[in-house]
């Protein structure tokens, strides 16, 4: 098909217009974190002195580098614990008919839409009761709640697509129900787990409602949480420079995350398997 | 290799529509069975139990004498082939046929020996390292073959697994199965809804009804004695030729003459207690081309005399079609055949007679050509219950 220079031209143009829309405040952001102090509220995009000392300084104290390894530490951990637990609940909720079906999904559907503020003033008494507040676990266990109808409803869509005469064969050939939901079902649904993963993870890395809330020290506080409690090394200091830094370098993992997945979530997976 | 026994075997499902009601099957160590019938008849569901993918409802289910009711799918040491193959698309060919051997925890060594025995077998060698989709219809086939074969089961289990493929790979591949059958001599129970493929294939056939078992036996033995219209309509391609008829002191009248029954065919239907108003049933084949049947021999039938509406020279043999004024028998049974051959799609295409004529037939579409037929191989039905009076088993 040949595309005349003038469509070529038109679409490159919306392209630019909608790349720059959405990565401006990003770029921007990039660009302060180069800056110098003295060059910081120049108004230049492009900076005029070029400095990495923005780095240097968040990864010199405890104060990005802890919440860094929090972060890391909570999202995986939530990311997993729901991914798994999302499986089993979609499968279930693809393939078998059992009572209070109508109810679970109903039930998931409604967590999905309650607000968050809403819940963080009696999570916190709760978690101050249980010992739970300022621990991994006490951001960890509300995630998964959070993240599970996610989980869910997107899984549950992959499962659904899996020709169920794969699971019959599996019996017949001698697996139990486990061995054929791990062994066939599971590598099948693989691109859905690592795109519901994904989504999961994003969903606990960025959240910064509870993280604020429910933390209070160094303990367990998350990137977005301690970037809030930034300062410079005196309280005359902006601190725009190192929080743009931290900015830049907590969104370097979600972009390797997505890029390394990406590749895993290839389309077609199950053709093949039966009559095509 | 097992026999499998099916006793009183009754599958009803939660909201009381019943599938399978009280089967009756005794297959022995290493027959080939066949499960036919029309699409909804049962033949899957009863598959399904046998497997034990389906919960039996009532009745019992024996392989080798034990009770297998409650036993788990994989307890039962039962292959299934399939209609859609269920080949696992993760695996390459060989893991997909080692996967058996390795939930049963078979040593490596004679994983590789016996995957490669089956593909041995089965042509499948070069293609080992594929993946199913990579492969044409017939290779996945043999893949989902190859799967059933390798662990030696005690019994296979056959889900049309022909029906998705093209015809002329579907007649080759049912020759292959027939040979891998006698050759293995496992225990084989095989569904189809193709007629061909039960005639073909099985020691024998079991033709199934809305769930009830309508007539067990050799093909032969089904096709020369059909228990009712039924199977009468079901089994023999093209089907038989049902004319309603009146019967009076061994005299049959029909749309195709007035008709003296043989000895045999009369006694037969005393003895059945036939009513007044029977259909009688000719199969395409035992018309001829009256200018064909020598003198003595045309005593023992009639014949009628009717245009060819369409003529098929299929080289052997000619096919000749009329039509009979009068409408054909219709019943329960009949209406189904119809429907399920999709009969009903076409308009009028219900009061056809269907003739074989030899190849050596002069007959012309559009002209007026007598016809002969066979007086004795004449089969009388009860139109209300579908019973055929003159059944001699």
């Amino acid at each position: 098909m040949a595309v005349t220079t003038g469509r070529k031209a038109r679409w490159a143009l919306i392209d630019v217009v909608v790349v720059v829309y959405a990565l401006f405040p990003v770029l921007w952001i990039a660009s302060l974190s180069f800056k110098t102090k003295e060059t910081l509220a120049d108004g230049n995009f492009i900076p005029r002195e070029w400095t990495l000392q923005n780095y240097a300084d968040i990864f010199a104290t405890n104060e990005f580098i802890r919440p860094l390894i929090n972060s890391l530490g909570i999202a995986t951990i939530a990311t997993l614990i729901a991914v798994v637990l999302g499986m089993m609940a979609a499968y279930a909720i693809a393939r078998l008919d059992f009572p209070g079906k109508k109810a679970l999904i109903g039930v998931s559907l409604l967590i999905a839409m309650f607000p968050q503020i809403s819940l963080v003033t009696p999570l916190f008494n709760i978690e101050s009761a249980l010992g739970l507040f300022d621990t991994w676990p006490g951001l960890i266990l509300p995630y998964i709640t959070f993240a599970l109808p996610l989980a869910i409803y997107t899984l549950s869509a992959f499962f659904r697509e899996i020709p169920w005469e794969l699971e019959k064969a599996a019996k017949m050939d001698g697996a139990t129900p486990g061995q054929a939901f791990w062994r066939v079902i599971a590598p099948l649904a693989a691109p859905g787990v690592f795109t519901t993963a994904i989504l999961v993870f994003i969903f606990c890395w960025n959240d910064f409602v509870f993280a604020i809330s429910l933390t209070s020290t160094e303990a367990s506080r998350t990137v977005p949480a301690a970037l809030s409690f930034f300062t410079g090394t005196s309280q005359f200091e902006d601190p725009t420079g190192t929080i743009s830094a931290a900015a830049v370098v907590i969104t370097v993992p979600i972009v390797l995350f997505v890029l390394f997945f990406q590749r895993r979530i290839v389309a077609g997976l199950t053709s093949g398997a039966v009559k095509g | 290799m097992a026999e499998i026994v099916l006793d009183k075997v009754t599958k009803r499902y939660p909201d009381g529509a019943l599938a399978v009601s009280d089967m009756d099957i005794e297959i022995a160590d290493g027959e080939f069975v066949i499960l036919v019938g029309p699409s909804g008849c049962g033949k899957s569901t009863a598959l399904n139990m046998i497997a034990g993918l389906e919960d039996i409802s009532s009745g019992e289910l024996r392989i080798d004498g034990q009770r297998a009711n409650e036993k788990a799918p994989k307890d039962r040491d039962i292959a299934m082939v399939f209609q859609s193959y269920a080949l696992y698309p993760h695996m390459s060919v060989r893991e997909n046929m080692a996967f058996p051997l390795r939930l049963a925890k078979v040593d490596d060594a004679t994983v590789k020996q016996k995957v490669e025995e089956a593909a041995e077998i089965l042509d499948l060698t070069q293609h080992l390292d594929r993946r199913p989709s990579n492969l044409s219809g017939g290779q996945r086939q043999r893949v989902a073959m190859g799967r059933a074969i390798v662990r030696s089961p005690k019994a296979f289990l056959m889900d049309e697994p022909l029906s998705n493929l093209d015809a002329k790979l579907r007649g080759q591949m049912r020759t292959s199965v027939s040979k891998l059958q006698k050759q293995l001599g496992t225990t084989t129970v095989y569904v189809t809804h193709d007629q061909t493929e039960a005639m073909t294939l099985g020691d024998r056939v079991v033709v199934l009804r809305g769930g009830i078992v309508q007539q067990i036996g050799s093909p032969q033995f089904l096709y020369d004695h059909p228990a009712n219209l039924f199977v009468a309509g079901f089994i023999g391609s093209p089907s038989m030729n049902f004319v309603p008829a009146t019967l009076e002191e061994g005299v049959l009248k029909s749309p195709l003459g007035t008709i003296t029954l043989t000895d045999r065919v009369r006694r037969l239907a005393e003895a059945a207690d036939a009513p007044r108003e029977v259909v009688a049933g000719i199969r395409p084949e035992h018309f001829e081309d009256a200018a064909l049947v020598e003198e003595t021999h045309r005593a023992s039938g009639a014949t009628f005399t009717a245009p060819v509406d369409v003529l098929e020279s299929m080289g052997a043999e000619k096919y000749a079609y009329f039509t009979v004024e009068e409408e054909l028998a219709t019943t329960a049974e009949l209406q189904e055949l119809a429907a399920d051959a999709g009969a009903t799609d076409v308009p009028g295409g219900g009061s056809t007679i269907v003739t074989r004529l030899s190849a050596s037939s002069e007959a012309r579409e559009g002209q007026q050509l007598q016809v002969w037929f066979d007086a004795d191989r004449i089969q009388l039905f009860d139109p209300s219950s579908g019973r055929n009076l003159t059944y001699s088993g």
